[in-house]
């Protein structure tokens, strides 16, 4: 693997953080994403905040980049894939067909989340609440009890860390070795810090493997701030 | 009398001489050309009877032809606290002829019921700021409300009319002068050296005759002085502390001082030092932009009464407010510009036939040339412009939906209305429709938002709001400032439940870096940060306590053009080193001897190895703005070109580049070359966190996010989103984007100051001097001081996070 990955053992399964988000897991050679949030933009168009339609266009074209890298056999989306019921019509044609090409290159895997609790109609691929492989076990919302070999999304995690004298805020993989969060993948989320109290009922002592622009660096307990209190939560996407 | 008084009813010549005035040259000019019905444009020294000769035609208009119960004078400031001032100035000859006369100032800090009751039942005359002009405009009674209107003031027009809050104006005047074609507008401004677009601004439509120039007539020159102090000048920093006791001495000699400094954390720790050496226990207070209102009001208070002998302020204090007797002005640190130091001068001595004195007190080396610089510019009566901008397209993409808000527009029409204002002149069709399109539907290639429209066309093929719920919104994000969200700075009461007072507010990075325990000064004491409660940072008193100093980036002015090649001249000019001090002339001397002294137009670049690391270290005096783009640029040449840069600093003189390799053998002619700003320019600016702030600023001016969603404090799971994020998929699908566009001209203008970067990359072309040399020389000293203070380096992030990395994983292999 490059030097912009991170890997660490989940459950005794070794798996490579991507500096996009997405996570690798060599044994299975299977490609595990999480929040694509499609259409999260025109969602937000309807409400008179017309941000720019193309997170969507943005989202694929980053997952395609990786498939064509890493020709994965599998591919499990973890859920909230579609920002809202709506989304799977709203979609352009031409993304539409982009998606459909790469849900067609491999087995698709769609967990469901709270965003997208349907199955989407137009594009190939399993469909389960949650599923079982070898040692993990990959579902949308992280369970607040233990659960060794859990892989989830839903609270799209991001480190505050100190580096030198500034604070940098990043989306994070989030692992006590056992289990682990995945960073949203979405072109428009943003994420939650991960010592807010939504993190305390899944790890005790938590590694997060932050994003960085050319590489994902591992960090760990004094070298996570949490954000100040009362502080805007940047798509806070669960709910 | 003299025979200038006929042109002023009885009533105002008998006010006049009652006082044992009369009417001034220019304050006559003002009433003939307002009875002609011309717009005029009045430039004069501070004290000049500026405010009175503004009023004074409406004053007479509403005598003589009663109140119509609506509105007939519009004001408008930049300041807040001035629009109130100027209320209070203009009330006395209201009440002391008693006219018939109402006059209410509104602004933001207004009470909602009586902003209310100015809307249905509107005073004669109306003193406000441009941003709740813009609120007014949008209402669909907003023709009837100022329809009658015969007469607009704009204060302080040189302050702000390069600005966006100048551009937005400016649009407002056009739609105000097509809402009622006879109205007046007159201008105010303090001596610029360049009147035309002052006179441009106040021409808001291509119908109307140009604007005419009043000028006062001109006051003493000033008694300007530069501090020369005898203790050692310091090689870097700007706090002047080395000088405080001769300042202190100077404060006691007058009767009252104004003492400015540039930063508020200089005033806070200047005002610190001077009441631990005042042993007089004279009063001395503190004012700045951070401290809460009530504390300023009283601060103004207690000195228009004459009860303090001196204040340290920042530029909250900068403009026309007219509080008492001054009769001194400290400059403490370099004054950064002719014009604005003319104008904190013009705080003393309000009569203008008198000189006003001031005292320069430099705070480094460099700053002792500038002040001796800035001296000679005012001793010339020279002042240095601010050049007139671009009109910014967020701003108009912000204007478009407030006309609409108002009326349905046809956009033929409005086109030309807004290519009336100056700052819109050359405007160019397809930016107006960009402009249009944008604020129906986003303005994206990929037509998602053809539903969402939120403005429509009509049958006539006008533009009219879509709904009520549009309007509201729009009301709502009205305005240019955007505000960093700020925390309040407030005391942890005994009692546990109730809240503490309210000290002021402070950016939320500030708070962000603190943690409970901490020290720092505000309003002139040292408080203790206990903790956050919502948007309060709450404190404790910790008197006695050594603080760690708040730094608050507010403030900080590059140093002007004009003052900058002055400056390059002193140090050129062997022959007038005689007149410098003498710890200058040798510090001088001894550069000459091991470097060179470059001439007016050269730079001057050296090399030299300093503790294992190489360095190029270059002084072209053009402001911090600058050099830290132009160190951006350069590090990215050397590294291409496998020097190994390591990092830079840039001062407001020069500039500083350190690496691995010695930089002695680079073609420097190439390396400064002017293609900088082409590719490398537009590579760096893609992927820097400046664009980003830039542009959510643009994004929330032009109305794509909302002020609600932009970064204000929610309780609770507010949905927002990152503008970041938004920028980076935007910059991916459509990169001419309006909205970049506006980013992009905000950056360059802003914050790297391209303008100012070519004009030295123009100058130096065929003019570089290199010295390689041994060791550092006596020039560099300065910014070779600053290096460990503060270090950019292009992914500067990108490798603290890896550094850090290491670190912790070092740190965790240890046994």
């Amino acid at each position: 693997m490059k030097a912009e990955t991170s890997e660490f053992c989940v459950n005794g399964e070794r798996l490579v953080a991507l500096l996009s988000g997405a996570l690798f897991w060599p044994a299975k050679n299977t490609l595990i994403v999480s929040d694509l949030h499609f259409e999260k933009g025109s969602n937000f168009g309807a409400r008179g905040v017309l941000l720019p339609p193309y997170d969507t266009r943005t989202t694929i074209r980053r997952l395609a980049v990786i498939m064509a890298e890493i020709k994965p056999e599998r591919v499990i989306s973890l859920g909230d894939a579609f920002h809202d019921r709506g989304a799977e019509a709203r979609m352009d044609e031409d993304d539409a067909d982009a998606l459909a090409i790469m849900t067609g290159a491999a087995e698709w895997v769609w967990i469901l989340g709270n965003h997208d609790p349907e199955p989407p109609v137009r594009f190939a691929g399993a469909v389960a609440e949650e599923m079982q492989s070898g040692a993990l076990l990959f579902r949308h919302e992280p369970q607040p009890v233990p659960q060794p070999g859990e892989i989830a999304g839903h609270l799209h995690p991001v480190a505050r860390v100190k580096a030198e004298t500034r604070l940098i805020r990043r989306r994070c993989f989030a692992t006590d070795g056992e289990r682990l969060v995945m960073p949203a993948f979405g072109a428009y989320s943003g994420g939650l810090n991960v010592l807010d109290d939504a993190f305390a009922p899944i790890f005790t002592r938590v590694t997060c493997h932050v994003l960085g622009g050319t590489g994902v660096y591992p960090f760990t307990g004094a070298a996570l701030v949490a954000d100040p209190p009362n502080a805007v939560r940047i798509d806070r996407a669960a709910g | 009398m003299d025979a200038l008084t006929p042109a002023l009813p009885p009533l105002f010549a008998d006010w006049f001489s009652a006082r044992g005035w009369r009417l001034r040259p220019h304050q006559l000019e003002c009433l003939t050309s307002a009875r002609a019905g011309a717009s005029h444009l009045l430039i004069a020294p501070t004290g000049g009877g500026k405010t009175l000769a503004g009023f004074l035609p409406s004053l007479v208009d509403l005598y003589d032809e009663g109140s119509t119960g609506a509105l007939a004078t519009l004001y408008v400031s930049p300041l807040k606290a001035l629009a109130v001032d100027v209320a209070r100035n203009v009330e006395r000859p209201i009440t002391e002829m008693g006219l018939p006369i109402r006059l209410e100032h509104r602004t933001g800090d207004t009470p909602a019921h009586r902003r209310q009751r100015q809307k249905y039942a509107p005073p004669d005359m109306l003193l406000t700021t441009p941003e709740q002009v813009a609120l007014l405009l949008t209402h669909q009674d907003a023709p009837k409300y100022f329809g009658a209107l015969k007469s607009i003031i704009v204060d302080e027009l040189h302050s702000f009319h390069a600005t966006k809050r100048g551009a937005l104006l400016a649009l407002n005047l056009a739609q105000l002068v097509r809402l009622a074609p006879s109205v007046r507008l007159t201008g105010l401004s303090a001596t610029v050296p360049d009147p035309a677009p002052l006179l441009d601004y106040l021409t808001p439509s291509n119908n109307r005759p140009r604007a005419e120039l009043i000028r006062a007539e001109g006051g003493a020159i000033p008694r300007v002085s530069v501090l020369d102090s005898e203790n050692r000048i310091p090689w870097s920093g700007h706090s002047a502390r080395h000088a405080l006791s001769e300042v202190y001495e100077a404060i006691r000699a007058a009767k009252m001082t104004l003492l400015f400094v540039n930063t508020r954390s200089q005033a806070e720790m200047t005002f610190q030092a001077l009441w631990r050496m005042n042993d007089d226990n004279l009063p001395i207070a503190l004012h700045h932009g951070s401290l809460d209102v009530e504390q300023r009001r009283r601060v103004e208070a207690a000195m228009s009464k004459g009860a303090l002998r001196a204040i340290v302020c920042t530029s909250t204090l900068d403009l026309g407010i007219d509080w008492g007797d001054v009769d001194l002005v400290i400059q403490m640190g370099a004054p950064k510009g002719a014009s604005r130091l003319t104008q904190r001068i013009g705080r003393a001595n309000h009569r203008m036939d008198e000189p006003s004195s001031a005292l320069l007190v430099p705070g480094n080396r460099f700053e002792v040339l500038e002040c001796i610089a800035a001296e000679g510019a005012i001793s010339e009566g020279a002042l240095d412009g601010e050049e007139a901008r671009r009109g910014p397209l967020d701003v108009l993409a912000q204007h478009i939906l407030a006309v609409a808000c108002s009326a349905p527009f046809d956009p033929d029409a409005l086109y030309e209305q807004v290519r009336g204002a100056a700052p819109y002149g050359d405007l160019a069709r397809a930016d107006f429709d960009q402009a249009i399109e944008f604020a129906a539907t986003g303005g994206y290639a990929l037509r998602t938002y053809e539903r969402f429209r939120r403005i429509v066309k009509t049958v006539e093929g006008h533009y009219r709001v879509r709904n009520a719920h549009v309007a509201q919104q729009h009301r709502l994000n009205a305005g240019t400032i955007v505000d960093a969200p700020s925390f309040n700075i407030r005391l942890m009461s005994s009692r546990a439940r109730a809240p503490g007072r309210k000290l002021g507010t402070t950016e939320e990075w500030f708070v962000e870096g603190l943690a409970p325990g901490d020290t720092f000064l505000f309003a002139g004491e040292v408080l203790r940060f206990e903790g956050v409660s919502g948007t309060d940072a709450l404190v404790t008193r910790a008197p006695g306590e050594n603080p760690r100093i708040p730094s608050w980036n507010g403030g900080k002015f590059p140093l002007t053009t004009y003052l900058a090649s002055r400056v390059r001249k002193i140090v050129h000019d062997e022959d007038g080193w005689s007149g410098l001090p003498s710890q200058l002339r040798d510090w001088l001397e001894i550069q000459k001897r091991v470097s060179i002294i470059p001439g007016a137009d050269e730079l001057l670049v050296e090399t030299f190895p300093h503790n294992e690391r190489h360095f190029l270290v270059c002084y072209p005096f053009d402001g911090r703005l600058a050099h830290q783009t132009l160190g951006m640029l350069l590090t990215r040449r050397l590294e291409r070109s496998g020097v190994q840069p390591l990092g830079f600093v840039p001062t407001e003189y020069s500039l500083s580049v350190w690496g691995r390799r010695d930089m002695s053998g680079v073609d420097m002619a190439a390396l400064f070359d002017e293609d900088m700003l082409g590719d490398d320019l537009e590579s760096w600016l893609a992927e820097s966190v400046l664009m980003k702030k830039t542009f959510r600023d643009c994004a929330v001016i032009a109305g794509l996010i909302d002020r609600k969603h932009s970064g204000e404090r929610k309780s609770g799971r507010q949905v927002a989103f990152s503008a970041d994020l938004i920028f980076d998929v935007l910059k991916e699908h459509e990169p001419d984007h309006l909205l970049l566009k506006a980013a992009w001209a905000d950056a360059a203008h802003g914050y790297l100051d391209i303008a100012r970067l070519q004009g030295l990359l123009a100058r130096v072309k065929g003019n570089l001097r290199h010295a390689p040399l041994t060791r550092v020389s006596p020039l560099a000293v300065p910014v070779m001081l600053e290096i460990n203070k503060e270090t950019i380096i292009g992914e500067a992030q990108e490798a603290m996070l890896k550094e850090a990395s290491d670190a912790l994983i070092a740190e965790a292999m240890r046994q």
